[in-house]
């Protein structure tokens, strides 16, 4: 089993998660982070006072599968996020040892 | 005696209402203007004049303001203490002012200015000050303070038009007897001098006293809800029309003049607010737009009832474009203060009360009146500085080397609703936790 995690511009969220549904994914987990990588944050002003803001607004997106399917949604997310421009986030893929479905306590691909 | 004009008290008892309307407007707009750690405290210190300042005002605040007159800086406490004298005649009838309104209706109305006056105050403490030195010093500020201001300026005291005030000394006097009065009187039409500039300068002398919140002017201290701040100009906006409107004492042509100045001062404020940091800063905010509603409130309410709507376009353009630049003094002095009381207040009522000198529509430089309105406006613009600056001073010093002001650095650190109040404004995310006990 692999948990794929996208952190993604959030204005792009709508898209990945129709994409993923059309794909026939079911199910993910979505959370506001915030943070930088190449994309440099921005500079607010208030009262003539300057701010720079060095974290910028994100999408976490986090999606359970097994392995043959990690594949595919990190293709889908990377396709349906994409502008092409600085700021569009990373995906990455990590192996999952165990999951458990809290309503009937199966474990493993069962509770996916 | 005048008859009692229904129409008259039924404006006024609208405007008082406006009136107080305002501060809790003002606890919205310097809310939302502090971190999410601090808008409770910044909230409670709008409220908490609001409490200390309403009870003060019935028991000797009304007296001091416009009771028997002492040496032309204050009135007696004691000849009208506890309203007695204030409300009836001798025959058990309600007094009537000279407008045909119940002068308890007055009463209230100048209860709810000296309300917001103190409160515009805390606006430079955001985030530091202990709240029981806050209610102690409302109490002790608006009567050593904002009572003999109040009385100077329109209680008939020095700053008055009255025959022994400062105006009359300065050009003479004209009449004779009791209807002898200044030949230049003072403009003060809602509060220039008496609520901004009386705020604005309590404000810098308190902001030098307590000083500096930690990591003023190094990390960021950003607005946490500009709706907040918008609600909040807009509630000001609204209730400045009871402010301004209410100060004819009556509902006539002056009313309507007072509310259209109003309006338009506020409007040319916003544009030329939106201007400067356009041109400055690149973008017109929000926060500039809201400021600059302020602003133009401020410098319109000693001019409201004697300058022309279209006066009173410069009076709020100018004011807008003054304000917007001087709210980045504090960064340069190295003063703390927090919500800009004296880059709005102070510096848009100093400019409001001069600005009759020039644009009063009877006596202004503009209109061929002559510098004499313009002299007698500065010289009670720099006695109204002079005198509450001073005595802020030593309210301010006395209560540092007593109970103190500030609050500890951890607890100012982890934020001052939590350490005072016991509260948190907003519960951002599920923090857990379980009733421990119910006092009941």
């Amino acid at each position: 089993m692999k948990l794929v995690t996208g952190i993604i511009q959030p204005h792009r969220l709508d898209d990945v998660k129709t994409s993923l549904e059309a794909a026939g994914i079911r199910g993910m987990t979505v959370s506001e982070a915030s943070g930088y990588g190449r994309q440099k944050g921005h500079t607010e002003v208030y009262r003539g006072a300057e701010y720079t803001v060095d974290l910028v607004p994100k999408v976490r997106i986090e999606v359970l599968v097994d392995d043959e399917t990690a594949p595919t949604v990190t293709d889908v997310v990377v396709q349906a996020a994409q502008t092409g421009r600085i700021g569009d986030g990373k995906v990455w893929t990590v192996p999952v040892e165990d999951v458990v479905r809290v309503r009937t306590g199966e474990h493993g691909a069962g509770a996916l | 005696m005048v008859e009692l004009d229904t129409g008259a008290t039924a404006w006024m008892l609208m405007s008082a209402s406006l009136v107080l309307l305002m501060t809790p407007g003002l606890a919205f707009f310097y809310g939302g203007m502090v971190r999410t750690k601090s808008v409770l405290n910044m909230m409670m210190m709008s409220f908490g004049s609001i409490a200390v300042v309403a009870v003060v005002y019935v028991l000797w605040g009304w007296s001091m303001s416009y009771g028997a007159d002492v040496g032309g800086i204050f009135g007696n406490p004691f000849d009208q203490f506890g309203l007695q004298g204030a409300i009836y005649d001798e025959s058990g009838e309600f007094l009537i002012d000279g407008f045909g309104v119940p002068n308890i209706v007055g009463v209230g109305f100048q209860a709810t200015f000296a309300i917001i006056t103190v409160a515009l105050i805390s606006g430079a403490l955001a985030d530091r000050v202990k709240f029981g030195t806050w209610m102690i010093f409302t109490a002790i500020w608006v009567t050593v303070c904002y009572f003999p201001l109040a009385h100077m300026v329109w209680g008939g005291g020095f700053l008055s038009g009255s025959a022994d005030g400062l105006a009359a000394m300065v050009f003479g006097t004209t009449g004779t007897g009791a209807d002898e009065v200044a030949s230049v009187a003072p403009i003060d039409f809602a509060g220039g001098t008496v609520v901004h500039i009386n705020a604005g300068i309590a404000a810098l002398v308190l902001a030098i006293i307590i000083g500096k919140r930690k990591g003023f002017g190094k990390e960021p201290m950003r607005p946490h809800n500009l709706t907040l701040v918008m609600l909040g100009a807009a509630l000001l906006w609204f209730g400045w029309f009871g402010f301004n409107g209410g100060s004819a004492f009556t509902a006539d042509g002056f009313a309507g003049l007072a509310w259209v100045n109003t309006t338009t001062a506020t409007a040319a404020a916003v544009i030329g607010w939106l201007v400067t940091e356009k041109l400055r800063d690149g973008s017109a905010t929000s926060l500039g737009a809201a400021s600059g509603v302020v602003a133009g409130l401020v410098a319109i309410t000693p001019a409201a009832g004697s300058v022309s709507p279209v006066g009173s376009l410069a009076v709020g353009a100018v004011a807008g474009v003054l304000s917007a630049l001087a709210v980045g003094l504090k960064f340069k002095f190295g003063y703390d203060d927090s919500l800009d009381v004296v880059g709005v207040h102070l510096v848009s009522g100093l400019w409001g009360t001069v600005a009759i000198g020039f644009l009063a529509t009877e006596t202004g430089l503009f209109y061929g009146g002559g510098v004499e309105q313009l002299v007698v406006q500065i010289l009670i613009a720099l006695v109204a500085v002079a005198f509450a600056g001073i005595v802020t001073l030593v309210i301010g010093l006395i209560l540092k080397s007593t109970i103190g002001w500030r609050i500890s650095e951890e607890d100012e650190v982890g934020g001052i609703d939590l350490a005072v109040h016991g509260e948190s404004a907003y519960e951002i995310a599920a923090q857990g936790g379980t009733i421990k006990e119910v006092r009941a």
